[in-house]
């Protein structure tokens, strides 16, 4: 059976500061996004703009589109949030499929130490019964630590803190808008209505429906990328090294998934930001 | 039972009877697409994408179930 971890796992620690393997794909990506949209600015301002310019632009003006079917007129006030949802969620979708990622594998840095530790201190304790203990003890370790060996990039959404990340600013941000354009007073009414008690039971449900909104948007996410991950290991796992070209319809179906789950966290979002923001009609 | 008998049996039955709900939910999307489908075919990509966006609402349904299986498996 392949190794399956629920959680990200720590690579290197800096000064009390864990470095998990999904945050090192998380940076590549965020890195590689940065440079493509100072590319996109730099070719913005050219008369003869590159065809990469106008493949990115066809991408952006089709999002935009399929916002505009949702949000309207206030297309132009969140199209860059829902936008960066996109493409960041695809790009670390996608390339958690890299072939490198998850397959590269490493010994983490601080297993290593201690056990070097371990090596040095040993043999300065010497007693007449103690060394074949330690020796068994240190070989013991030394499996155990090739067990330990970690994946050293891991998808940044099969790891729960991203995507709780992202479903908390979500969620978070559809509160601020909905206060910003009802007014702090309008807004609240939605959960604390006092007006009879049939509204005033609804606005609890609304409460804990926004609450297990979090939830919702963050185990989505994560369920899939990871389910992705799990699905394509196993597969590959249970079949036989000449028949490994049967694993590339599960590499497209998890492309397809990748991209879908991004379009849906995006979608959702501004499904909730329209509903939040437009006044209610009672 | 055994604990580790029981954590076997809680996995397979999580994933086992959390995917019928998501199962009828996404075969009634997918049969009522058709028909509309069916009924007004200049439509159809209109109608491809919000079954889509419908499925994998009711996916994540058997995801979560897949999580917590997942979870009972190897945490």
């Amino acid at each position: 059976m392949p190794h399956i971890s629920i959680k990200a796992e720590e690579v290197l620690n800096l000064f009390g500061f864990p470095i998990t393997n999904s945050m090192i794909l998380s940076w590549i990506v965020l890195v590689i996004c940065i440079l493509i949209g100072k590319y996109y600015q730099s070719q913005l301002k050219r008369k003869h703009k590159s065809s990469f310019f106008y493949l990115l632009n066809s991408l952006f003006t089709g999002i935009y589109n399929f916002l505009s079917s949702i949000l309207h007129e206030k297309t132009k006030v969140f199209f860059p949030l829902l936008a960066a949802y996109f493409f960041y969620i695809l790009s670390n979708n996608w390339f958690g499929l890299m072939p490198t990622v998850g397959s590269l594998l490493i010994r983490p840095f601080e297993a290593g130490r201690v056990q070097a530790n371990e090596l040095v201190t040993h043999p300065s304790s010497t007693k007449s019964v103690e060394p074949i203990t330690t020796e068994g003890h240190t070989t013991a370790d030394e499996t155990a630590s090739e067990h330990r060996k970690i994946p050293f990039l891991r998808a940044n959404n099969a790891d729960l803190n991203t995507t709780f990340a992202l479903a908390l600013i979500t969620v978070s941000l559809i509160q601020f808008y909905g206060m910003k354009y009802n007014g702090v007073g309008g807004y609240l009414k939605k959960f604390f209505n006092f007006t009879s008690p049939i509204m005033f039971f609804v606005g609890i449900l609304e409460l804990i429906s926004e609450v297990s909104r979090i939830l919702s948007f963050s185990f989505r996410l994560f369920g899939n990328v990871l389910a992705g991950e799990v699905l394509i290991s196993i597969v590959a796992f249970l079949l036989p090294s000449a028949a490994s070209f049967f694993l590339v319809p599960f590499y497209v179906l998890e492309l397809m998934a990748g991209a879908i789950q991004a379009l849906v966290f995006t979608m959702i979002s501004a499904v909730l930001i329209n509903m939040a923001t437009t006044k209610a009609h009672h | 039972m055994d604990v580790a008998t029981m954590k076997v049996l809680a996995t397979a039955l999580s994933i086992a009877i959390g995917t019928i709900g998501p199962a009828i939910a996404i075969a009634l999307i997918g049969s009522k697409a058709m028909e509309s489908i069916g009924r007004n075919p200049e439509a159809a990509s209109t109608i491809q994408t919000n079954m889509i966006l419908a499925i994998s609402f009711a996916e994540s349904l058997a995801i979560f179930a897949l999580v917590v299986a997942l979870m009972i498996k190897f945490v």
